[in-house]
């Protein structure tokens, strides 16, 4: 238990500190407040519309598609580093890693999924 | 082909399960083939088994096959087998053979049932059933066999259930035969916990007789007289017998089949087969040969005062089968077979014959309303009148070899005692007596048959007389199997059945030749002296009965009404239970039991319905109540630690 | 290699199938479904045949991430067989909800494959990888009704509150692999024994508790439990509660009795209160329910309870219990499930009690076949429900938990209310409405049969599972 006691006095001292940083500017600061300085910030501008507005699908299945692939090619780095040690099984393994995935991204081209119309 | 013997009680379960599945919708031919052929393979198959036996030496003559692990808990071990040897052998051709005749003979006699399918499904379940009993090779399985006929006989007393008497008379039959099986239940634990204490846990016939020293003296009366409770249910002895004479309201092959030649004989099988206990209990034994020689002596006076046929062979069953109590009873087990035997020949053509009187008279039952019958029915009346000379032991005749053999052996073994063989000779001569009552008022003398049903009483068909037929030369020939050495015979039968008892010979003490010549010249002649009285009365001057029954009304009534049996039974116990009944469920169940377990329903009930509003739909509170859980989880587990 | 290759080859074919599967359906469309649902009955039966044939092996491959031993290879065997009636169960299912897309049966194969690696491995990572295979594509398969807006709640729901416990799953497993160095459990128990006995662990334990509580749907972690179970397809809540709960509970017990055994006496008694509240508080929940299909998800989270009672005892020989009842569990479940499946139909769910009302009169072949399934889960012998909850409760008893074992059983008495309450309904009730024609076509009633027959069978030779089931867990000697 003792060896974690630092990290609990970080812990309260920061959030001490935070605290004490906004608590000092609240009490001290002065505060005139008006309809333009409430407003959300945006560019300066004054807002169009609801800031929630709803977003298509597309653009989140987009996002997910890439974060997979990109994150499986995330993957061959630390594969191209030791290729020579793993040598056959590594290259057979890999192949039908890639292999793997092409069938999943012909699965996602064939469903349309790339298509934004 | 030993291994293959678990296909004996296989044949009539694919005839019952054949006939069950599909009886209703295939015509009568099928039914009746199904029906009669598959018994008829378990006979030949139990013939060949025969051969087979006859094949090896004598000390050898025993099968044993396990089918497969039925029971296992702990150490003990039950397995589904089979086990052939002489004994069992002998009642496998006994059932299946008696049983294939009675099923041709129904072909006949229940042609015109609307029931006809459902009649030979139940009958072939029987047939399987009867033949589990006496195959099996541990006493559990026997008792399912135990079971399952006694299932059968009830199906079957009830067989025309709109018939309010007949549902009476199976619901009867099930319930005093159930406090039979109670006992026999008991004794199976018994056994059971009283071997398995001394490290044995077995009820494997062959390991029980190995081991059955092990026991104390006292533990192996208890667990024998326990036995004997079921034999008295299940074959009809006092005090249990009651339910045999009601059972007669089933179909009469039926009663041909299940209520005379085997499933009633079941209790002497049981005990012979279970010899190696009873040997060793010897007040057991006592009360065995006793009981079976009152019953037979009190349920051979009842046959004296009834006119329904069939009840007459029913107390004449109840009465046989004590005889072979008394023959097992006082170890002479091979007689007491014997007697199963022979008698399952006479008594199964006994009531087929009264079947066919029947079938002739348009159901009618009471021989009061019968007699002069001999003409119309010429091969009813032959052979009813041979199966008669065999019951009443006239020689040459089966009956009177196993009849004499027990009468024999209650006199000369040290196990029998004189007032048992002087009891056994009088009834005898009773046996005689209204058996020939019954022959004379049926077939002979006046006739005194309703004028309309007359002119259509005819001869039973082929199907009918055929058995008939065979039964009668079985009732003749069937005893010459066991003449004894004293008549020049082999005793072949009792040689057959020796290594299955291992009788022990020496303490006997040996009678002389003259003697046994003797007590058997005076059996046949008290035979002969009933048959005379019979003769007197009913058929030379039939008015000296009438005369009697007037004289002594008292006693007739007295015994024409079974000696109130069932009166007292209604008045001591049934009518009790049944008070004790009505205020187990009006007071304690209705209104103490009911209003707990309501009341707790309705509580919980209640408190599931305050639980449900924590079921809120919304995921925060579900990820809420995780968090909550988390928190407990953890917390607990870290105080462990750092406690 | 080879060597590897060739003790994984059920999942391989497994892995296989499916891929050709989702190519089959993006290529074909909707036209395929039937084809892809008898490609799945092979592949399940191809992978089933590879696991008979490895179920003698004991074995490690791919570096100890994937091992072989008569529990997996048991195990396998039951999640195979769930899958094959699964997938007979929805082959009418399927084309009769229109509603359902061709992806369903590559995500059977797929979250089979990850219950088949989770059960087969000692090595925490390569467990989360199996439990997160099976829960995504779980998670998937309750939105399958996408038209349905209680499908996609429910799908949702689980998704998002999975997730929160994947989250605790995977940093308990962190927490181990911090306080002793390794993934392998099987290292565990020597370095508790060793005296690695730290907080740290201890909250690894507990964070995995947490983890598989939620899966297996313990209170209080069981809130999605009804709410899902109601709003997916109903084969795929077959699914869940046959192969999810399975596969959760023995990755589980494997865990927790190769791993903890020395500090049993620490969560043994966090999981006594977690048995005793889940059983209560899920058979008192399910007392007052109208709906079938959350009376029999909340029956589920009770089953889990008693599952529980034979867990916490620690008992290594006695916890061939625990296989018995979740092979008895798996069938009456599935049995049960197809019966409610029978009664549905396209907009008209029939879901309500009051649907059973009298359902004997018209359907005395299905009323039969639910009520032997509903007697089986209340415990009523020869059915193997009875043998399964004996073998549970004995067990806690032979261990010394005499007043856990009287709990569950008290909780069994009251479960039989809402179990034989449908009974009633369906035999004493007048019909309260018009159900239409059923569909009585084969696939159905084979399914039925098949469970019937298992259950039958369990009830009365328990002895030939409960000598496989010993087998099994021989593994924790």
């Amino acid at each position: 238990m003792k060896e974690y006691l630092g990290i609990l006095i970080i812990i309260l001292l920061s959030s001490l500190v935070a605290i004490l940083i906004v608590g000092i500017s609240y009490f001290l600061g002065e505060r005139k407040p008006k309809k333009v300085k409430l407003l959300p910030y945006e560019c300066g501008m004054t807002t169009i519309g609801p800031s929630r507005r709803r977003i298509s699908v597309k653009y989140y299945i987009f996002a997910m598609l890439f974060l997979i692939f990109d994150i499986e090619v995330l993957f061959m780095y630390p594969w191209a580093v030791i290729t020579k040690d793993l040598k056959l099984f590594g290259f057979v393994e890999m192949f039908i890693f890639i292999v793997i995935l092409l069938i999943g991204y012909f699965y996602v081209w064939r469903k349309g999924a790339l298509e934004w119309e | 082909m030993g291994e293959y013997i678990w296909l004996i009680p296989s044949f009539p379960l694919v005839g019952f399960l054949l006939n069950g599945l599909l009886g209703r919708r295939m015509p009568k031919a099928f039914v009746s083939w199904v029906g009669c052929l598959s018994v008829f393979l378990s006979f030949l198959f139990s013939v060949f088994t025969f051969f087979e036996l006859l094949r090896l030496p004598p000390e050898a003559r025993l099968i044993e096959v396990d089918i497969f692990d039925w029971i296992i808990s702990g150490e003990f071990v039950t397995r589904v087998g089979f086990r052939i040897d002489p004994l069992s052998i002998v009642m496998c051709l006994v059932v299946s053979g008696v049983g294939f005749l009675i099923h041709v003979y129904s072909v006949g006699y229940m042609h015109e049932d609307p029931g006809y399918p459902r009649y030979f499904t139940y009958l072939n379940l029987f047939v399987f059933m009867m033949l589990i009993l006496v195959t099996a090779n541990n006493v559990l399985l026997m008792f399912v066999g135990w079971e399952g006929v006694g299932l059968c006989s009830y199906l079957l007393i009830g067989f025309w259930y709109e018939k309010d008497s007949a549902s009476n008379a199976g619901k009867k039959a099930f319930i005093v035969n159930r406090i039979g099986d109670y006992g026999f239940l008991l004794g199976i634990f018994l056994l059971l916990f009283s071997l398995g204490s001394k490290g044995v846990w077995t009820l494997n016939f062959s390991e029980l007789e190995k081991n059955v020293n092990l026991l104390n003296e006292n533990v192996i009366s208890l667990i024998t007289l326990l036995f004997f409770i079921g034999a008295t249910g299940k074959s009809a002895q006092i005090p249990l017998y009651v339910w045999l004479p009601d059972a007669m309201e089933g179909p009469t092959p039926v009663s041909a089949l299940i209520h005379a030649a085997t499933m009633v004989t079941a209790g002497v099988y049981m005990i012979a087969r279970l010899h190696f206990l009873y040997n060793l209990a010897p007040e057991t034994m006592f009360i065995v040969a006793l009981i079976g020689v009152l019953t037979a002596f009190l349920a051979a006076s009842i046959g004296f005062a009834q006119y329904d046929i069939k009840r007459v062979l029913a107390y004449s069953t109840i009465s046989q089968l004590g005889y072979m109590f008394v023959g097992v009873g006082v170890g002479a087990y091979a007689a007491g077979i014997f007697h199963l035997m022979t008698h399952a020949f006479f008594k199964a053509l006994l009531f087929l014959g009264a079947g066919s009187v029947m079938h002739a008279l348009a159901g009618e039952l009471d021989m009061r309303k019968m007699g002069g019958l001999k003409k119309y029915l010429p091969t009813t009346h032959w052979t009813f009148l041979i199966a008669c000379l065999a019951i009443a032991g006239i020689p040459g005749f089966s009956g009177f070899f196993s009849k004499d053999e027990i009468l024999w052996k209650a006199f000369s073994s040290n196990r029998g005692s004189i007032f048992i063989y002087i009891l056994g000779l009088v009834t005898a001569g009773m046996t005689a007596f209204y058996m020939f009552r019954l022959l004379f008022n049926v077939f002979y003398g006046k006739e005194r048959v309703d004028e309309e049903i007359k002119h259509h009483v005819h001869e039973s068909p082929k199907i009918m007389t055929i058995p008939l037929v065979i039964l009668a030369i079985l009732s003749i020939i069937g005893g010459y199997v066991g003449v004894p050495h004293v008549l020049g015979g082999g005793a072949h039968f009792e040689k057959f059945l020796e290594p299955v008892f291992k009788v022990p010979h020496e303490g006997e003490i040996h009678h002389p030749l003259s003697l046994e010549i003797g007590l058997m010249v005076l059996s046949v002649v008290v035979a002969l002296i009933g048959i005379y009285f019979a003769y007197l009365y009913f058929l030379k001057k039939p008015e000296l009965s009438e005369s009697f029954v007037q004289k002594y009304p008292n006693l007739y009534r007295t015994v024409h009404n079974k000696y109130f049996v069932d009166e007292i039974y209604g008045f001591l116990f049934v009518d009790n239970l049944l008070r004790f009944g009505r205020f187990m469920k009006n007071v304690i169940d209705e209104a103490i039991i009911d209003g707990i377990v309501n009341g707790t329903g309705y509580f919980l009930r209640g408190l599931g319905s305050v639980l449900r509003f924590l079921q809120s739909g919304y995921v925060q509170a579900y990820a809420f109540s995780i968090i909550i859980g988390a928190i407990l989880v953890v917390g607990y587990l870290l105080m462990k630690v750092t406690s | 290699m080879m060597d590897d290759l060739s003790l994984v080859m059920p999942e391989v074919v497994l892995c296989g199938f499916g891929l050709l599967l989702l190519l089959i359906e993006a290529f074909l469309g909707e036209k395929s479904k039937s084809l892809l649902g008898i490609l799945t009955l092979i592949a399940a039966s191809s992978a089933l045949f590879f696991v008979l044939r490895l179920s003698r092996l004991n074995g490690e491959a791919f570096f100890g991430l994937y091992s072989l031993d008569p529990l997996a290879s048991l195990i396998k065997g039951l999640i195979l067989v769930i899958l094959v009636l699964i997938t007979v169960a929805s082959i009418r299912y399927v084309e009769r909800e229109n509603a359902i897309a061709g992806e369903y049966y590559p995500l059977l194969i797929f979250s089979t494959l990850g219950m088949m690696i989770m059960v087969s491995t000692t090595n925490l990572l390569t467990i989360f990888i199996g439990v997160e295979l099976m829960s995504i594509s779980v998670y998937v398969l309750c939105g399958m009704f996408r038209e349905n807006v209680r499908s996609a709640e429910a799908s949702l729901k689980y998704f998002l509150l999975g997730a929160f416990a994947s989250a605790f799953l995977v940093y308990g497993i962190s927490l181990l692999y911090g306080s002793t160095g390794s993934l392998d459990i099987r290292a565990y128990s020597e370095a508790i024994s060793a005296g690695n006995y730290s907080s740290v662990l201890m909250l690894g334990v507990a964070l995995i508790t947490v983890g598989f509580a939620f899966k297996i749907a313990l209170v209080p972690f069981h809130m999605w439990t009804p709410d899902v179970y109601e709003g997916a397809p109903t084969s795929v809540t077959a699914f869940m509660a046959a192969g999810v709960k399975t596969a959760a509970f023995v990755t589980f017990l494997r865990i927790f009795y190769t791993a903890f055994l020395p500090v049993i006496k620490d969560w043994g008694g966090v999981l006594w209160l977690i048995a005793v509240i889940t059983m209560s508080y899920a058979n008192l929940t399910a007392l007052v329910q109208e709906n079938i299909k959350r009376m029999l998800a909340y029956s589920s989270i009770a089953h889990a309870g008693y599952i529980l009672v034979a867990f916490v005892t620690g008992e290594r020989s006695l916890s061939s219990s625990i296989i018995y009842y979740l092979f008895a569990y798996a069938f009456m479940n599935i049995g049960a499930f197809t019966c409610v499946m029978l009664m549905e139909r396209k907009g008209e769910e029939n879901l309500d009690i009051d649907s059973y009302a009298g359902l004997s009169g018209k359907h005395p072949l299905l009323s039969l076949c639910l009520s032997i399934f509903l007697l089986s889960l209340t415990g009523v012998p020869p059915l193997a429900g009875f043998m399964a909850k004996f073998y549970v409760f004995s067990t806690a008893i032979k261990a010394g938990y005499v007043w856990l074992a009287i709990i569950g059983v008290l909780n069994s008495v009251v479960a039989a209310y809402y179990y034989l309450r449908v009974i009633m309904y369906m035999y004493f009730k007048e019909p309260v409405k018009e159900i239409g024609e059923i569909d009585l076509s084969s696939p159905y009633f084979l399914v039925v049969f098949i469970c019937i027959f298992f259950l039958l069978y369990l009830g009365i030779f328990p002895r030939d599972l409960t000598l496989l089931a010993e087998g099994a867990v021989s593994v924790f000697f």
